[in-house]
């Protein structure tokens, strides 16, 4: 698939295409070429090196946002085997902005469940662009509740630009399906594992996303809002949206800093979408490291310390 | 500011101010237009009297009405706001909290009071919708788990009037993970078989509505309230089609079955200690003289 460029990856995008040009040419020519060629490809990778160094929080959005990220199934199918989907609420329908099943990492029984978006139209209709309705949330408690019946550890895959504000969204409790994942994953016996892999947007990417720990990928982006909801109530101007995405801290580096984010997962060069196995590679070795010790932890102090990361959220004075 | 103002002796304008004070002794009611003695509305809990539209209620006066006289003791009272991610948008969020500090009288958009409900003892806490639009951060979010961890040290019940926009954006994160912090806090009641009563009031929608509002073991909406996930000006953007008469009003959650009931304000008290008396095994309450 041609690479897709952002705006501010242009001069990468040139650079790329002149290479394209000369290797195009290069068939026929001589070792010239394939010097100049090899010189190029040198310069974009410094060039994307210094980009990418010194992204803004809204880029790392578009980033977090890409049409060539990987998704939640892309890393199911490079990381995990003996993949089993299961579908449905058992209440009312299966909602595909949210998959789940079970797994095996390494050997060892897992439960996947993730966000997921789709790669062209008619996929992305079919996935609600990854914005769930209340059966995706109950969907994925029921599988919760399961994976904690048979004692397998929950790994959930967050992105989303948030739970779907439709009419049978709110006929069907959308809030009431939220609330009641935070309320039962506060003290699920099971480890929980979150990995941010794009977007994790408000509630609808909290609602699978209490935790015992959080990881991030690099470019992935984590708020309250999406910048330009913020942007549009506080400024009263969706085009502030670079200024909101900035004060609201919602990288990766930056909530780490603020302490909320326990790991994040270095992406190649270029983000994750210019080489999804090594980003698939890496998410793995973060996961195995992840599990083995949340599964080491017997479960009653895992709850407790579960409890404990809930109860010390927030800033405040007194 | 017409030039005849401009160039008027500041004196004369400053009289004309004085003399728009007596103008809030008389109200009128936004459903019926009935003109209304202050007072009275005041006495009837900000119910209309004549056609008996819930109109806003301030948080503190919300409590103070709903416990038995003089049995209250405010929780948490001292708890202040920070400004973590030095926010500023059109306005410094410090700023804006000093604005709301002024205007409400109150540290923040939460307050908690434990008291008696007809003799019985209750936690209950309310929202402040004239602070920041009700939003819950770090310190709605702290002052309600510290309600239910009250609630469990001396096992006594909950109750929460909800009137929130949602999750305050100016704590970003923090602010989205009080919804985590909350619910997991009513996990604990829950597990402890301590009852939550939550009474949703307008508006209660986004991250207060999809966490402690809607996980009440009884939960109630006052008359036609605004209840619901997403906003419905941000609905109507998306789906681009009408909405549904009385969409997200309370009665429009009872039939579809996210309300257990729709109680008039001036009925809560006696509702909710019956309910309340009837979960923790107690005789029924008192006849009131």
């Amino acid at each position: 698939m041609a690479m897709n460029f952002l705006e501010f990856e242009q001069p990468i995008a040139e650079l790329e295409a002149k290479i394209e040009e000369l290797k195009f040419l290069g068939s026929d020519a001589g070792a010239k070429i394939t010097d100049e060629v090899k010189k190029l490809q040198s310069k974009s990778r410094a060039l994307t090196t210094s980009i990418f160094s010194n992204l803004t929080p809204w880029q790392i959005t578009q980033l977090a946002r890409h049409p060539q990220r990987p998704y939640a199934l892309d890393y199911v199918s490079m990381i995990f085997s003996d993949w089993n989907e299961l579908h449905g609420d058992r209440m009312y329908g299966d909602d595909l902005a949210i998959i789940g099943g079970l797994a095996r990492l390494e050997g060892m029984p897992v439960m996947v469940i993730g966000h997921q978006k789709g790669r062209d139209t008619k996929e992305r209709v079919r996935r609600n662009y990854g914005m769930p309705k209340p059966e995706g949330y109950r969907k994925a408690l029921r599988l919760m509740k399961m994976a904690e019946r048979f004692r397998l550890p929950i790994v959930t895959l967050i992105d989303t630009p948030g739970a779907y504000p439709g009419i049978g969204s709110e006929e069907r409790g959308q809030s009431e399906a939220i609330a009641r994942n935070l309320f039962e994953m506060s003290n699920l016996a099971a480890p929980i594992l979150s990995i941010v892999i794009g977007e994790g947007g408000s509630g609808g990417a909290l609602a699978i996303g209490v935790c015992d720990r959080l990881v991030m990928l690099q470019f992935s982006v984590y708020s309250v809002i999406s910048p330009e909801g913020c942007a549009s109530i506080l400024w009263k101007s969706a085009d502030k949206k670079e200024i909101a995405a900035d004060a609201m801290s919602i990288t990766a580096d930056r909530l780490s800093k603020l302490g909320l984010v326990d790991e994040i997962i270095k992406e190649p060069l270029g983000a994750a979408h210019r080489d999804p196995q090594a980003t698939a590679d890496a998410l793995k070795a973060s996961i195995i490291k992840n599990l083995a010790e949340l599964c080491a932890q017997p479960i009653t102090s895992l709850l407790d310390n579960r409890q404990k990361r809930l109860s010390s959220f927030g800033v405040f004075r007194e | 500011m017409s030039w005849f103002e401009r160039i008027r002796p500041s004196r004369i304008k400053t009289e004309r101010r004085t003399r728009s004070v007596p103008e809030g002794l008389w109200t009128k009611c936004p459903a019926c237009d009935a003109v209304l003695y202050r007072a009275e509305i005041e006495r009837n809990l900000h119910v209309c009297p004549k056609c008996s539209h819930h109109m806003r209620i301030n948080g503190r006066e919300r409590l103070l009405k709903f416990f038995d006289p003089g049995s209250t003791t405010e929780l948490a009272a001292k708890i202040e706001p920070e400004d973590p991610l030095k926010f500023k948008d059109t306005k410094r969020y410090r700023d804006r909290l000093v604005q709301s500090q002024k205007q409400t009288g109150e540290r923040d958009a939460l307050i908690v009071m434990s008291g008696k409900l007809v003799e019985l003892p209750v936690v209950a806490c309310a929202f402040e919708f004239r602070f920041l639009g009700g939003s819950m951060g770090s310190v709605v979010g702290e002052k309600f788990t510290r309600a239910a961890d009250h609630c469990l040290e001396h096992r006594t019940s909950l109750v929460c009037f909800s009137a929130s926009g949602g999750a305050r954006m100016q704590e970003a994160l923090y602010s989205l993970l009080q919804m985590a912090k909350t619910s997991a806090a009513l996990k604990r009641m829950s597990e402890a078989r301590l009852p939550y009563i939550s009474v949703m009031t307008d508006p209660t929608t986004g991250g207060v509505s999809a966490s402690l509002a809607m996980l009440g073991d009884v939960n109630i909406g006052e008359p036609k309230a605004l209840i619901g996930f997403a906003g419905p000006r941000v609905i109507q953007q998306t789906v681009r089609e009408t909405l549904p008469e009385g969409f997200q009003r309370s009665e429009f959650l009872l039939d579809h079955g996210a309300l257990d009931m729709i109680v008039d304000r001036r009925e809560m008290r006696d509702r909710i200690g019956s309910m309340l008396r009837i979960m923790t095994g107690k005789e029924p309450a008192p006849a009131q003289g």
